[in-house]
């Protein structure tokens, strides 16, 4: 095999697991240090720089991050990276002062359609640069669907206005209230570009007998949002919510609060078929909140025009790990309840959009959006967050921002969208003495910190009590320490190896190898426990000048203890932060 | 000397032996020794190959005696018994220790220094007594400790860091060990862990004395240009005199066979043999004698195992006709016969 080209920027990328898994790229291990020294400020201002939105990812992301946590390949479970990143919000310092403000107008105007997260970054990247960024929201609140859809008891306002608060007051013209009707009227205005992010705002409802015949049958967004807004303050004793992602574990949970005493998730599939997250599971069935499995929704069940209960196909699956075989009912049964909540899905609606723009929408009236520049089909009209692709969850509506904020500035300098600058990766070492090391490798063995609820009486007092704490002090320090610093690669110089086998030996997870050179086959035949993942880089270094063999190192299950440096006579392996640049719009290539 | 410990993280598919061990349970404490030091590697080469032979770490003995290689018995098997004696006199403290148990394995852990010039003597009185360990020369040419001086086996004209030539001619512990009869002989070299592990298998499964010469190059004081023991001149001098692997003892498997054949194993497996043109004959010392000293004279390590006898022929235990059980599992009457039997064995003297 060649020598990894370890300049290509994507292959210290892959080895920084949780970065390379987060659609935003957030430098994960570069905050958590931060957090580790006390500086909480600047932990939060790399977060921002690529998230945007650290208080509110803090608490509600998806964090795709977690699972492909290296941690979790060592041990059972990954670093709390969410809940670290809303310690750095929680405990930073005031920034107003040190954020981007809005550069000298270059004359450039642009409409967003939505308060969302997705246009929000797109006048945060746009106002520095000088355009001029206006944003229509039909409701008279920021947020989009962060602020109608999440519960505050999971995210309060009150972070929600002061982080949109950031970006607004930079000089973006905000429109509340103010819906858009028509995008050809939008257009005649003369918008150098125009951005929709106007979300997946319609819940996919469930057309099966009874549907019609009680208002006591919810669909589940729509609920939320009247809640949000104040209109819905009660509920019945019995709720049954209909799906099992992450809008059925708010549909629940806020069901409780609204007073309802008995309530039942119901769910087609088994378990591992749920599309909820983990943590949100695990939150509503804490609060007492039945999970059913195996039950088929048949039909409403109404007695006397009142909704009385639900009847349910029971339905047996053959499977085959996570793959289902075969299906079968196997029973039908009536499950009584007093109010009904959909939580089956939602969809992208676009009653503004005019046909005859030249914006292309495929056969399931979703429009025909550029996945890499985010222009529709039309120039200069672009589409992010779940109006592009459907529903996502916030994190990539900030990076379909940052991505079509890019291409509205690359259009605005008369350069084609798909001319877009190149990432890039610079690394520096982390020595500082023979056994020194400007950054902590030692080990901790400590389990993941949980971290602190309000307890279970006092959370339902009020519909608005934020239920997790976040971490103390104490905890914080802990599961700092549990972040491997995966971003602090083992750079290796094959010319200086005098082939010790030092390295090879201290390893403590057996990645790497001296072997003789060979194809991609051979080589991945060759290392020295059998690789776990063949899909994880593989990295091989130039012929060695004693005997002409190669170093080869599995970087699957790399802790980054640096001892393989440290051991080292020659100093061939050395340890370097390898720092990611992504572009974007604000700085052409900001880190 | 490293500022961090290895974490006990280990690779989750690691292999484990019979006893359901993986090779970090029979790692020791944190090496102290210079980084890139030859010995690290023999170390990982001894854990390596105590876990692949199933042994439990308590059946171990570990001993050595003074100098960086004495200090390597820390560093593997955290879990089996260990003595770091005085400087050369290791073998009188493990025939002690193998006349009062000679159920358990010994392995003793010295270098040119400790083995060569203050313990020649021990260690030549051990050959002769045949006594039933395994004992690791880490032959590095200087004495490191002491920041680099020539060692007795340093060779004639090799140069110091500082440059100078060696006057004295080397004591070869492989010639010394084939010349006073020693039953199993073997080099290895601590860069080449296909060839040692086996070799150290071996060599404790050994009846008797087995000694293996570890090339090992000290990497602070004789890995330069002129060294004879350096890196890159044992690489470049490197001859292997057979392909060594361990197979361990059991009923005899006969074969005859012209060039090659396929040999059904204990284990299920098959060995395909082909025989090596003027294969080297490990079983004539007079010839490995001669062959090693001729390499020599050519200026190549000659490697792998160079002489074993039939095993077991007057091992010190047999020499002695001592029971077979280990003194600490006598009965105590067995052990100790009394004032009456003491008084008869005075006076054969009087």
């Amino acid at each position: 095999m060649d020598p990894t080209d370890i300049g290509q920027p994507d292959y210290f990328h892959r080895v920084v697991d949780c970065q390379w898994a987060c659609p935003a790229h957030t430098d994960v291990p570069e905050y958590i240090r931060l957090i580790a020294q006390g500086r909480f400020t600047d932990a939060y201002l790399v977060n921002r720089e690529s998230n945007v939105f650290p208080g509110i990812l803090g608490r509600v992301c998806d964090r795709p991050c977690e699972p492909a946590c290296r941690r979790g390949r060592v041990e059972e479970k990954p670093v709390a990276i969410c809940r670290l990143k809303r310690v750095a919000a929680d405990h930073r310092d005031d920034i107003r002062d040190i954020l981007p403000t809005a550069g000298a107008p270059n004359g450039r105007r642009v409409a967003c359609i939505g308060a969302g997260p997705a246009s929000l970054t797109v006048a945060n990247d746009l106002l520095p640069l000088g355009y001029a960024v206006t944003i229509f929201e039909q409701w008279a609140v920021t947020g989009g669907l962060m602020r109608s859809n999440i519960p505050s008891f999971r995210l309060p306002a009150a972070v929600l206005d002061e982080e949109i608060g950031f970006i607004v007051e930079m000089g973006a013209d905000l429109r509340l209230g103010t819906r858009v009707d028509s995008l050809q009227a939008l257009i005649d205005e003369g918008y150098d570009a125009i951005f929709i992010g106007s979300g997946a705002p319609r819940a996919k409802d469930l057309r099966i007998a009874g549907r019609d015949d009680s208002n006591r049958i919810h669909s589940g967004i729509d609920w939320l949002q009247s809640i949000a807004f104040g209109h819905t303050e009660a509920i019945g004793e019995r709720v049954l919510i209909i799906g099992v992602g992450n809008t059925a574990m708010d549909c629940c949970r806020s069901a409780l609060r609204l007073g309802a005493k008995d309530v039942k998730v119901m769910a087609r599939k088994p378990r591992q078929f749920f599309k909820a997250s983990q943590w949100e599971l695990e939150d509503a069935e804490s609060e007492g909140v039945q999970i059913v499995i195996n039950h088929a929704p048949k039909s409403f069940v109404i007695e006397n025009g009142q909704l009385v209960g639900m009847l349910f196909e029971e339905i047996e699956y053959d499977l085959d790990g996570t793959r289902i075989i075969s299906e079968r009912v196997i029973g039908e049964k009536v499950i009584p309840c007093d109010d009904v909540i959909l939580a089956i899905g939602q969809e992208n609606l676009f009653p503004y959009v005019e046909r005859n723009l030249g914006i292309e929408f495929d056969r399931w009236n979703v429009p025909v959006v550029d996945a890499k520049s985010f222009e529709s089909t039309r120039p200069g009209v672009f589409f992010g967050g779940d109006a592009a692709f459907g529903p996502k969850n916030i994190i990539w509506a900030v990076e379909h921002g940052h991505q079509a904020a890019l291409s509205i500035h690359l259009r605005a300098q008369n350069k084609t969208v798909a001319d877009r600058p190149a990432r890039g990766v610079t690394l520096s070492s982390r020595k500082m003495g023979i056994h020194e090391w400007s950054y902590k490798n030692d080990y901790n063995p400590s389990e993941r910190r949980l971290v602190p609820h309000v307890g279970l009486a006092e959370r339902f007092k009020k519909l608005k009590i934020e239920v997790e704490l976040g971490f103390d002090a104490e905890q914080t320090a802990l599961e700092v320490q549990r972040c491997l610093n995966c971003d602090v690669q083992t750079v290796f110089s094959a010319p200086a190896c005098i082939e010790c086998d030092a390295c090879i030996d201290i390893c403590p997870v057996d990645c790497l190898t001296i072997t003789p050179n060979g194809t991609a086959e051979e080589l991945e035949s060759r290392t020295k426990v059998p690789r776990l993942d063949k899909t994880s880089p593989l990295y091989v270094s130039a012929p060695l000048k004693p005997t002409g063999r190669v170093m080869l190192k599995d970087e699957d299950l790399c802790v980054h203890c640096g001892l393989c440096a440290e051991r080292c006579p020659t100093a061939a392996w050395d340890m370097q932060k390898s720092t990611i640049h992504i572009p974007h719009a604000s700085l052409g290539q900001a880190s | 000397m490293t500022s961090i410990t290895k974490p006990k993280v280990a690779h989750p598919s690691l292999p484990r032996n019979d006893l359901g061990l993986t090779r970090r349970d029979y790692e020791g404490s944190m090496s102290t020794l210079c980084a890139g030091c030859g010995h690290d590697s023999v170390t990982a080469a001894i854990v390596e190959a105590v876990w692949g032979l199933s042994m439990r770490p308590q059946d171990l003995v570990k001993l050595s005696g003074i100098g960086c290689s004495s200090k390597t018995t820390a560093y593997f098997v955290g879990a089996a018994h260990g003595f770091n004696s005085v400087h050369g006199r290791m073998p009188s403290v493990a025939s002690g220790a193998n006349a009062a148990n000679r159920t358990l394995k010994y392995i003793g852990i010295s270098g040119d220094g400790d083995s060569l010039s203050i313990g020649l003597g021990q260690l030549s009185h051990a050959i002769r007594r045949n006594l039933d360990m395994l004992y690791v020369i880490e032959n590095n040419g200087v004495y490191g400790l002491t920041k680099g001086q020539f060692s007795a086996s340093a060779d004639l004209g090799t140069k110091s860091k500082k440059g100078e030539a060696n006057l004295q001619t080397a004591i070869d512990p492989v010639l010394l060990a084939l010349t006073l009869g020693a039953g199993f002989v073997a080099r290895g070299f601590s860069g080449d862990k296909a060839q040692l592990i086996p070799l150290i298998q071996a060599g404790l499964r050994h009846p008797g004395f087995a000694i293996i010469d570890v090339l090992s190059p000290c990497v602070t004081f004789n890995d330069h240009e002129g060294s004879t023991k350096s890196y890159q001149y044992t690489r470049d001098h490197y001859h292997a005199a057979v392909e060594t692997d361990f197979v361990p003892r059991a009923t005899a498997i006969e074969v005859n066979y012209e060039a090659s054949a396929v040999v059904p194993l204990h284990d299920g497996s098959q060995l395909r043999l082909r025989k090596l043109d003027g294969a080297f004959d490990t079983s004539n010392r007079a010839a490995a004698y001669a062959h090693i000293a001729a390499k020599l004279q050519e200026g190549e390590h000659v490697t792998g195992l160079i002489h074993a006898s039939a095993a077991g022929e007057h091992e010190m235990h047999t020499q002695n006709h001592t029971v077979t059980t280990a003194l600490n599992a006598l009965p105590y009457a067995e052990l100790n016969p009394g004032q009456a039997a003491l008084s008869k064995l005075m006076a054969r003297y009087c």
